[in-house]
């Protein structure tokens, strides 16, 4: 059962990977960027996930399946929001996230 | 017992005729759909016919006389329990009889309006409404409760609100359109009043329950007093204040003579004829109520009946425009019947006057409806208005001279025509009752008498009038009524009313008073002989008489000011001291709330507005800030 590693080390992991990803999802211009931040905190949650499945309830498969959710969904919206990001393309021809602004007061 | 049920499509044919003239008239065109107004009446008219003969003469009367039948009734709206408001058909000696005037009137006055409003715009829409206006009329006569005669009331009032204000271009003719809605309506709330008083201590609109002298309306009247006066009473004072505002009696005639800026058969139909006599049949409908329950309310009805013939008749005598003087003529005979009803008792021969009243009520809408469409023959064939643009008319008139001769000499009461025994009734029925009132009535018949003359010599005779081009005869559709209402206005004296229409339904033995008639026919001629002396040549004695009389003649001339006196009140004191305070409230302190909310809304928002940015990120910021205040929130303050 203990595999050496203490969950702290993951959870650390986790939680760095976690506000890595929200700051390039608040700071980066570009859109494709802002999507792969968005992948880094799906991924974080998918650890956090899998380190407490481990520790915590070894006998139950819960937290797995969740993960495994989590990923199909992931690549499903990585596709609809790539094909959002073509057409705010075609329509803006750029994917910088401050120029599209046209939905405001 | 026959069955009256058909009787209902007295009301459902006109409805009709209403709906297709008023919906597919323009696709008709105006030939066609005065037609089909016109046969629509003349079915209705048959009907009327035959249902008064079925029922005076078809059914069997047993000594007990003539019981109020009810034809048809549905209920309508079920307010509580024991009181619901329906809509069906009564059918009673008075129903019946007004049945007859109303059918035989409008049928005279759409054949007459086949010729008079040919070329007209709206030829469609005028006969639309004149079927709106049968509809309603023959709905509020056959009236089996007080609610639906009030609906149907308010239904004439509209009718004849759109009929006034028919040449709608002509600015006088919408004010006067306006006038007599808003006068007429202020007087209906009185009658809505009433009603509410009536049914809320009687539990009942019922005409049949209401009338019957062991009914509640009657039996119960011991109850609740106020100022001295039972609460039916009160509510019959209130019930009549709509009679006199349909009635134009005094003071709520101003609307009648500015109605005149209608077309003229409207005039005929409505305000002389028909919708007029409301008030009169509203009382006579509750008659026994009025009687036996609130002597007090009748002898109201008595005195402003009595004082409007006079004060109309006054009017009338210095009136230029033929149909004003028409106008007032109607409110003066309409105070005739008033008063006949005022001076009644029940049953039997102490029922004088309230037959007289009925049988009045019917003559005068023959010999009147006459005048109306005699002077509309006139007014198309001189183009004005005025007695004044006349004269000498009677050689090229030939056909209405007659008529409208035949129909002064039976207002003013010369024998053997129909006026002249209506007229004997009521002043022998006043005579009996209250001599004060008796005497007014005899003053009255002498105007009467004097005005129609008046205007009979300075129309027919008197001076040659230079005419722009020779005044020609109406065509036969306007002429063809004249002749068969002249005849009504000869004949129907001789109906035996003392045998069909009575307070209680019983018959009763009815003479001529020869001690009323003749001083009353000498008064009748002497106004005559005066009219003639004065109007039959050009001469200045007209003149010479108003101004001896400089004073009462302007007052006279100018309706003694009652319509000024109506503006000063509503202008000078309610709109300035009632109306005028409250709009300031409305406007600066009800709107002034609802501004503020709004200002403080739209300034708030205006300021806020530019945190919609449509940068992601910003949102993306608060929401996460958020998201860790709260979870700070919940985590470390919170635990």
């Amino acid at each position: 059962m203990n595999t050496g590693i203490p969950i702290q080390y993951f959870l650390i992991l986790a939680t760095i990977m976690f506000f890595t990803g929200i700051y390039g999802f608040l700071t980066r211009r570009n859109l494709i960027t802002i999507l792969m931040s968005t992948e880094l905190i799906l991924n974080s949650v998918n650890i956090n996930f899998m380190a407490f499945n481990r520790y915590l309830f070894p006998h139950k498969l819960d937290g797995m399946f969740f993960s495994l959710f989590i990923i199909a969904v992931a690549a499903a919206e990585a596709a609809v929001a790539i094909s959002i990001i073509i057409n705010i393309y075609r329509r803006f021809t750029t994917i910088n996230v401050e120029d599209v602004d046209e939905m405001k007061y | 017992m026959i069955n009256f049920s058909y009787s209902i499509w007295l009301l459902l044919i006109p409805l009709m005729m209403f709906f297709i003239l008023g919906l597919a008239g323009h696709k008709l065109g105006p030939r066609l759909s005065g037609l089909l107004g016109t046969s629509g009446l003349a079915i209705i008219t048959m009907l009327s016919f035959i249902i008064a003969y079925s029922y005076f003469f078809g059914t069997p009367k047993n000594g007990e006389g003539f019981k109020a039948i009810i034809a048809y009734n549905i209920t309508w709206l079920q307010l509580i329990d024991n009181l619901h408001i329906d809509i069906g058909v009564l059918l009673d000696p008075i129903s019946v009889m007004m049945l007859i005037v109303v059918s035989t009137v409008s049928f005279m006055v759409h054949i007459y309006s086949l010729g008079y409003m040919k070329g007209e715009r709206g030829y469609e829409r005028f006969f639309a409404f004149l079927s709106l206006f049968t509809f309603s009329m023959l709905g509020l006569v056959v009236a089996p409760n007080i609610f639906q005669m009030y609906i149907f009331w308010e239904l004439v009032g509209i009718s004849s609100y759109l009929l006034i204000g028919f040449y709608y271009q002509k600015p006088s003719a919408v004010a006067a359109s306006k006038k007599a809605f808003i006068v007429t309506r202020f007087a209906d709330l009185g009658f809505l009043i009433g009603i509410l008083i009536l049914s809320f201590y009687t539990k009942t609109f019922d005409f049949i329950t209401l009338t019957d002298p062991s009914g509640p309306a009657i039996a119960k009247t011991g109850g609740a007093t106020f100022m001295g006066l039972s609460v039916i009473t009160w509510s019959m004072i209130f019930v009549y204040m709509g009679g006199v505002g349909k009635s134009a009696m005094f003071p709520f005639h101003i609307w009648l003579p500015d109605a005149m800026e209608g077309p003229t058969p409207v005039s005929a139909l409505i305000h002389a004829a028909t919708m007029v006599v409301a008030g009169v049949y509203l009382v006579a409908r509750l008659f026994p109520v009025y009687v036996m329950a609130s002597p007090q309310a009748l002898h109201i009805i008595a005195y402003v009946g009595a004082f409007s013939s006079l004060f109309a008749a006054v009017i009338a005598c210095t009136q230029t425009d033929i149909k004003r003087v028409l106008a007032y003529s109607t409110m003066s005979q309409i105070g005739y019947m008033m008063l006949a009803l005022g001076v009644s008792g029940y049953g039997g021969h102490n029922g004088l006057g309230f037959m007289a009243s009925m049988f009045h009520l019917f003559t005068h809408a023959m010999f009147k409806a006459l005048l109306f469409l005699g002077a509309g023959a006139i007014i198309h064939a001189v183009h004005s208005n005025f007695m004044t643009d006349m004269g000498g008319l009677r050689k090229y008139l030939p056909i209405t001279h007659i008529t409208f001769l035949i129909a002064c000499l039976s207002i003013a009461g010369v024998p053997l025509f129909a006026g002249f025994f209506s007229k004997d009734e009521i002043l022998a029925a006043a005579f009996e009752h209250n001599k004060f009132l008796f005497a007014v009535e005899y003053a009255v018949a002498g105007l009467t008498a004097f005005y129609m003359f008046r205007l009979y010599f300075s129309i027919f005779w008197g001076k040659e009038t230079q005419y722009h081009h020779t005044p020609h005869e109406a065509p036969l559709t306007m002429t063809i009524p004249l002749i068969i209402l002249a005849l009504g206005a000869a004949l129907t004296g001789f109906i035996p009313f003392n045998k069909l229409v009575t307070s209680d339904g019983l018959p009763f033995e009815s003479h001529l008073d020869w001690g009323v008639a003749v001083p009353s026919v000498i008064i009748g001629l002497l106004g005559i002989t005066v009219a003639w002396a004065m109007y039959s040549k050009s001469s200045n004695l007209p003149d010479r008489v108003a101004s001896a009389f400089r004073l009462g003649y302007k007052w006279a001339y100018n309706k003694f000011y009652m319509d000024e006196l109506y503006l000063f009140i509503t202008k000078k004191i309610i709109f300035r001291y009632i109306s005028e305070p409250v709009a300031w409230f409305d406007r600066h302190i009800v709107d002034g709330t609802m501004n503020a909310i709004a200002t403080v809304t739209q300034v708030t928002s205006f300021r806020i507005r530019k945190f919609q940015s449509g940068q992601i990120q910003q949102y993306a910021f608060v929401y996460i800030s958020g998201v860790i205040f709260l979870v700070i929130l919940l985590v470390y303050i919170w635990r």
